[in-house]
């Protein structure tokens, strides 16, 4: 059984918002550029947009059918958001922030005095268990980022949501304590049992949280993959891109293991089937090998015409073209320590990406 | 000295404010939450031309829609006994109008200040729309609220056009502080003038001063 189905279609002011997908378990990564519709897509899951045509549904409930007319508002959906500032009521202090979540049963007079005691109970459980404690009674301002996470976790997981949908959930973190973070992060979710919704533009959060990634162009999404997968051997460009491939060229083929790399001017062998779609190559930054001088092979060597280099704190980026034939750019990763300008870069056949 | 223009002038803009605080942030919440800008935009004019409109002339139309042998004057006069012009409901009358178009803008623009996705946060942990108002609208719009409603006070303690339209000039009756300062200095009375100008310009101070002091004391909150 499908956990949650998405198919809708929204006109915004720049670009037509179509997606169309389903997960049943697991967590869900939307990689894509900023503005090109994922936070957009996360609210209209949520019911806090309306899109124009389409049905969203999970196995239990139809959120929105536009063909039946139903559109649920966001507190019957049950799904759990995370905001990218966090979204912490400024008004109320860390306790009360997290006792907002509770939803309440029709109120009766005569259990009011329970359910209250009952309220204080839950709360003071979550405290502990999202380790909040000497900071019920403060209010969100003082908190740092990753108390402000935390408490809008636990205030989500109270409210007993089917599906959580976090947006850009490190954005506003510094970049030190995003890693530990992260760790954090992934174990709370270990623990919810519904399938969970990651939006973000950093393809190394996606690939440390997801099981299942998404990739959206403008408007739409282009790629839906199992995470590994699509890192390892992504089948589209802007698959390629997305997940760091720094040198993509333009190919057509010109022998049964031969491309050309028509933007560098460089021939590559191949040594699997080249597919018939195929129309662009890449190869990753540090992918290419500087060859000695004196090296024998013949196969996918280049010889290097240098053209920049960027230094940061632990690596080198080479920028060079080909010294025979000089075209385009292509970037090459060096680690410390191993600097060099070689004379001659060579790169696995085995490693070359093979785009539609 | 006179005081009973100190005494109608304070009774008439608390008695105002009563009425436009609440039926401000009404209207602000309604056009804030309105769906089409197009009908935004007309209401939002509406509301705020008492503020552009000349007082005289915004004046002229209460006496023109309450006036005795006006419609709704008449209404008033013939079912409650209520004669409205030129009684001290006509300056009451005239405070609202002229100060509510300062408590709507305020208001609207102090729920338009608070983030969005706060209430968005709010709906999709279940709260109902009454909760999500007074419990994260209201309070984080608080301070623009009440400094909203401060100058809607003073607003109408220093009404004068619409006031000497409606409301006329009568002393002991209708005649406010700004009513007054013109009828002695009318009369050649400057000395009788100072004394109004001088309460005058201390109740706008501490007006003033209230409302800066209001917006102190929430920065000072929110950076608890």
């Amino acid at each position: 059984m499908k956990k949650l189905q998405v198919d809708f279609r929204k006109r915004l002011k720049n670009f037509d918002l179509q997606m169309n997908f389903a997960m049943e378990e697991g967590r869900l990564g939307i990689l894509g550029a900023s503005g090109c519709g994922k936070s957009m897509t996360l609210k209209t899951i949520a019911g806090i947009v309306t899109p124009d045509t389409g049905r969203i549904e999970t196995g239990k409930t139809v959120f929105y059918d536009s063909a039946e007319k139903v559109n649920l508002t966001p507190q019957k959906r049950k799904v759990g958001y995370l905001f990218q500032n966090y979204a912490l009521f400024p008004n109320m202090t860390v306790a009360d922030n997290i006792a907002a979540g509770i939803r309440h049963a029709k109120r009766k007079d005569k259990r009011h005095r329970t359910e209250k005691q009952n309220v204080r109970e839950q709360v003071k459980n979550l405290i502990e268990q999202f380790q909040l404690q000497g900071l019920e009674n403060q209010y969100p301002v003082k908190l740092s980022g990753g108390q402000q996470q935390r408490t809008a976790l636990a205030r989500i997981l109270v409210s007993r949501p089917d599906i959580l949908l976090l947006d850009e959930p490190f954005s506003a973190m510094d970049s030190y304590l995003r890693e530990e973070l992260q760790i954090e992060l992934d174990n709370r979710l270990k623990t919810f049992s519904g399938c969970s919704v990651i939006v973000s533009h950093d393809r190394d959060e996606i690939y440390k949280l997801c099981s299942h990634t998404m990739i959206m162009g403008e408007g739409s999404n282009i790629i839906f993959e199992e995470t590994k997968k699509l890192f390892n051997q992504p089948r589209y460009m802007q698959a390629a891109r997305l997940t760091g491939c720094k040198n993509i060229s333009k190919a057509e083929r010109v022998g049964p293991r031969t491309i050309r790399a028509t933007d560098w001017g460089v021939e590559f062998c191949i040594d699997r089937e080249i597919p018939k779609q195929l129309s662009y190559i890449g190869i990753r930054a540090h992918d290419f090998i500087p060859a000695d001088v004196n090296d024998q092979r013949r196969e996918n060597v280049i010889p290097v015409f240098p053209c920049g280099i960027t230094k940061a704190p632990f690596e080198w980026t080479l920028l060079f073209q080909n010294k025979e034939n000089p075209k385009g750019n292509m970037w090459m990763k060096q680690e410390r320590g191993k600097e060099q300008i070689p004379e001659k870069v060579w790169v696995d056949q085995s490693k070359i990406l093979l785009l539609e | 000295m006179d005081f009973s223009p100190i005494l109608i002038s304070m009774k008439t803009a608390s008695a105002a404010i009563v009425f436009t605080f609440f039926v401000g942030i009404a209207f602000a919440y309604w056009v804030v939450n309105m769906k089409h800008e197009k009908v935004k935009m007309v209401c939002d004019g509406l509301l705020t031309l008492p503020l552009v409109l000349p007082p005289t002339v915004a004046g002229f139309f209460l006496l023109y829609v309450f006036g005795v042998k006006r419609p709704i004057g008449k209404f008033f006069l013939d079912f409650f006994g209520v004669k409205i012009a030129f009684s001290w409901s006509a300056t009451v009358l005239a405070a609202i109008i002229m100060s509510l178009p300062m408590m709507y803008r305020s208001a609207r623009g102090a729920f338009e200040q608070v983030d969005p996705n706060l209430l968005y946060a709010g709906r999709t942990l279940g709260m109902s729309e009454w909760s999500i108002f007074w419990r994260i609208l209201f309070p984080n719009a608080l301070s623009g609220i009440l400094s909203g409603g401060i100058l809607a006070f003073a607003r109408g303690l220093g009404e004068f056009g619409a006031t000497a339209m409606i409301a006329g000039n009568i002393a002991g009756r209708t005649q406010t502080l700004p009513l007054a300062v013109y009828s002695k200095v009318a009369a050649g009375d400057m000395q009788g003038a100072y004394q109004y100008v001088l309460i005058l310009v201390v109740l706008s101070f501490l007006v003033v001063t209230g409302m800066n002091y209001v917006t102190y004391i929430y920065q000072r909150y929110n950076r608890r």
